[in-house]
């Protein structure tokens, strides 16, 4: 057995498998414990690795469980696939690339972060990351309808981890009952688009689509609750309670959760509707993308706790991504030149996005550890005692707010020129928008970290600077090389995006 | 080329040509203020003037963080007043927000295919 | 007409729960109403595997008087069935975490109505 051709099922069993094994190994050592789940999360990091090199050296990598052969999705004696297949494109390795980075240096910051019960939160953990996994390489539209129902239970108990406080569970309940609505409605639409073609792999779906009146239902409810997974404005609510009352790296992790909805909205958008998409779709999600934008910038200027208001920056930093995505889908309908610049955009901001607002959770994160109080209005003169996490929280803001040479200045000057070609308006609003982030970030940077001595603390510890520093390496050499960036990682994405009929025919086979 | 650069549709971006910038200017920066007096007095001529008054210590002097930009929320009252009726927190709302968003795309979408 | 008397349950429970979700104030009849619709989609799922006459898939265990000739066009499709079993057990796991969170709730805050859990907002 070749351990190369059973990478995609590995990457998803070794955490399933570690996440019930750690509550067994805590019972009997803590140190154990968390030598177990950092070596299986680094093996599985390991893994992925090969897989996305894989992805972008031989193209889309195929996996049928349960078949004889890994790579038969078509049983012999049917015509469509019938099998659980997971199919890996550029896009599904490019996400699966982001969550297992974060999800890395979320455990290390955690091993000094979570100080009780520590077996539970690493099951959770580990659940999590396998249901942002199995939602990225899953090729079966009801497989990832399971992984999106695994991903939020996990997450809202993370969320509600910190029990002592009541909002937590506050926050938790909102999450867990509007996840579950948005995946009843996801199951709804997969229940029509079953009754109609016999169908639930994603590629013979698209393959088969017919646009008929049943279809464009199945294709509101669908778009309509990944959209609310991914926290679009008006639906983002959900997202500051949620970001803002989890507990220390947990903030960071729940930012790959939501953008593996978003990779499933576009999974819906570019790959299963694809061409016969109905055209209000892009100008919805721009829309969606300029109200994000505007709400979360002007809404985190006037928040008080730390958390909350990167929570508001993060939905703004959303909006940016919805921003692009929608104008690069309006030019993929309508084959304009800019299209890949704009999807060029959109994908380089979400790993920035996931970097910068990920840096500046973890900070927020080491200030609460360090302090115990949440509040900015009661801190204040931190940088005398933490210098460290001082200047990594700067490195944090000059990138989330877009400041050259950082790399959400690269990815955000792609989105407004790009975005320009549509209407210079757009552009307008994002540029602005993007200064007023600034001017928020500002606010925590003044409030918490300058002026006189006036909380005592000390540094934080070591394994949590360390995944802070990880984080700004990765920002600044991102900022510094975008192009190789973009060339050897975000390319690979935004051609999956583009060439459908290259994952159709990838399970279909020859003659679609 | 040596510096690599990033193609976008109006020209390029390079960040390391920024960052050569940069370092210029704060080298002419230092030969400036390198440049400087001297004899530059401290003490009584450093003092803030607050009207003949003792300056406040500089704990009761620290601009806390929902002051700090109170001049622009006051500006933009209306604005902030509809956005945290907006936020209401009800878990309601939240679940009516998501219903009306999917209800609108729906008669939008409908409405155009009649249309 | 008759065939859709199921399709029209499915409309009506969803309907019942997201009116309970969208008016209720109390969290345990959101969860309620979230339980409804999600029996609702359940029904849905069920609905479309049905087929007039039709027997279970296990051909170890045929009806005596079935010839394999009917199996094509009277043996019940498995897929609908398995969806509905894991969408149940996944229904159970998010409605015992919502219960113990709002247990932790009313804890905390003494009430489960939702115009007062609302210490998060603006």
């Amino acid at each position: 057995m070749n351990i190369m051709d059973h990478l995609p099922a590995l990457v998803i069993a070794i955490p399933l498998l570690t996440a019930f094994l750690t509550p067994l190994i805590d019972r009997v050592s803590r140190k154990a414990r968390n030598a177990v789940v950092f070596i299986a999360l680094a093996l599985t990091f390991i893994l992925a690795i090969l897989l996305v090199q894989d992805v972008f050296d031989n193209g889309i990598q195929i996996y049928v469980m349960g078949a004889s052969s890994t790579t038969q999705t078509i049983p012999t004696q049917a015509a469509v696939p019938i099998r659980i297949v997971l199919e890996i494109d550029g896009l599904s390795a490019f996400m699966v690339l982001i969550s297992v980075l974060i999800s890395l240096l979320g455990l290390i910051y955690s091993f000094s972060d979570i100080k009780e019960r520590g077996g539970r939160f690493y099951t959770l953990f580990l659940l999590m990351l396998v249901g942002m996994l199995g939602m990225e390489l899953t090729g079966d539209l009801f497989n990832l309808f399971v992984f999106l129902e695994v991903t939020s239970i996990a997450a809202a108990a993370l969320i509600a981890y910190e029990f002592r406080r009541g909002s937590t569970s506050e926050a938790a309940l909102k999450y867990i009952i509007i996840s579950s609505i948005g995946a009843l409605f996801v199951l709804f639409s997969i229940g029509l688009l079953y009754g109609e073609y016999d169908l639930l792999n994603m590629a013979a779906i698209a393959q088969a689509m017919q646009s008929t009146h049943i279809d464009k239902i199945a294709l509101v409810l669908l778009f309509s609750a990944f959209a609310l997974k991914a926290g679009a404005a008006p639906m983002h609510m959900w997202l500051p309670d949620a970001y803002g009352e989890a507990p220390g790296a947990i903030s960071m992790v729940l930012i790959p959760t939501t953008a593996a909805s978003m990779y499933a909205l576009f999974r819906v958008c570019f790959t299963i509707y694809n061409e016969s998409l109905h055209a209000i779709i892009p100008a919805v999600i721009i829309i969606f993308g300029l109200l994000s934008i505007f709400i979360g910038v002007t809404m985190a200027l006037v928040q008080d706790d730390i958390k909350r208001l990167i929570s508001f920056a993060a939905v703004a930093e959303v909006g940016y991504i919805l921003l692009a995505m929608g104008v690069g889908l309006y030019g993929f309908l309508n084959s304009e030149e800019y299209t890949v610049t704009a999807l060029r955009g959109g994908m380089f901001h979400l790993f920035n996005d996931v970097l910068d607002i990920g840096l500046l959770f973890l900070v927020a994160g080491g200030v609460i550890y360090a302090t115990g109080e949440r509040s900015l209005n009661k801190l204040g003169g931190l940088a005398h005692s933490m210098k460290y996490t001082s200047v990594l929280f700067l490195v944090g803001l000059a990138a989330a707010a877009g400041l050259p040479p950082m790399n959400g200045f690269a990815s955000k000057i792609i989105i407004y020129e790009s975005v320009y070609k549509v209407s210079p308006i757009l552009s307008i609003i994002a540029i602005l928008a993007s200064i007023m982030m600034l001017a928020v970030f500002i606010k925590i940077f003044q409030a918490v970290f300058t002026g006189p001595k006036l909380t005592e603390c000390r540094e934080v510890p070591k394994p949590m600077l360390a995944s802070m520093i990880a984080l700004a390496a990765l920002i600044i050499f991102f900022g510094l090389f975008p192009d190789m960036v973009i060339e050897h990682l975000v390319d690979p994405a935004v051609n999956a995006l583009m060439n459908y009929g290259a994952y159709i025919q990838a399970v279909m086979g020859v003659g679609t | 080329m040596i510096l690599m650069m990033l193609k976008t549709i109006g020209g390029f971006w390079d960040p390391l040509i920024l960052v050569l910038a940069a370092i210029v200017v704060a080298i002419i920066a230092y030969i400036i203020r390198a440049a400087g007096r001297r004899n530059h007095k401290t003490g009584e001529q450093a003092k803030p003037f607050f009207s003949g008054v003792a300056e406040p210590s500089k704990e009761a002097m620290h601009v806390r963080a929902s002051n700090l930009y109170w001049g622009f929320t006051e500006a933009l009252k209306g604005y902030y007043t509809s956005m945290k009726k907006m936020h209401s927190g009800m878990l309601n709302d939240y679940i009516g927000w998501f219903v009306g968003i999917a209800a609108l795309i729906f008669v939008v979408l409908f409405v155009m295919e009649v249309l | 007409m008759i065939y859709n008397i199921p399709f029209f349950t499915v409309v009506a429970l969803i309907a019942i729960g997201m009116y309970a979700m969208l008016f209720k104030r109390n969290l345990i009849k959101m969860a309620i109403g979230l339980t409804i619709v999600e029996s609702g989609v359940n029904l849905f799922l069920i609905t479309l595997g049905y087929r007039k006459g039709g027997f279970a898939p296990i051909f170890t265990d045929l009806p005596p008087d079935v010839s394999p000739a009917d199996i094509p066009g009277k043996m019940v499709l498995p897929v609908p069935q398995a969806l509905t079993l894991t969408s149940i057990v996944i229904g159970v796991a998010v409605l015992a975490l919502i219960l113990s969170l709002a247990i932790n709730i009313y804890r905390h805050y003494g009430t489960l109505e939702s115009e007062k859990v609302r210490r998060l907002r603006e």
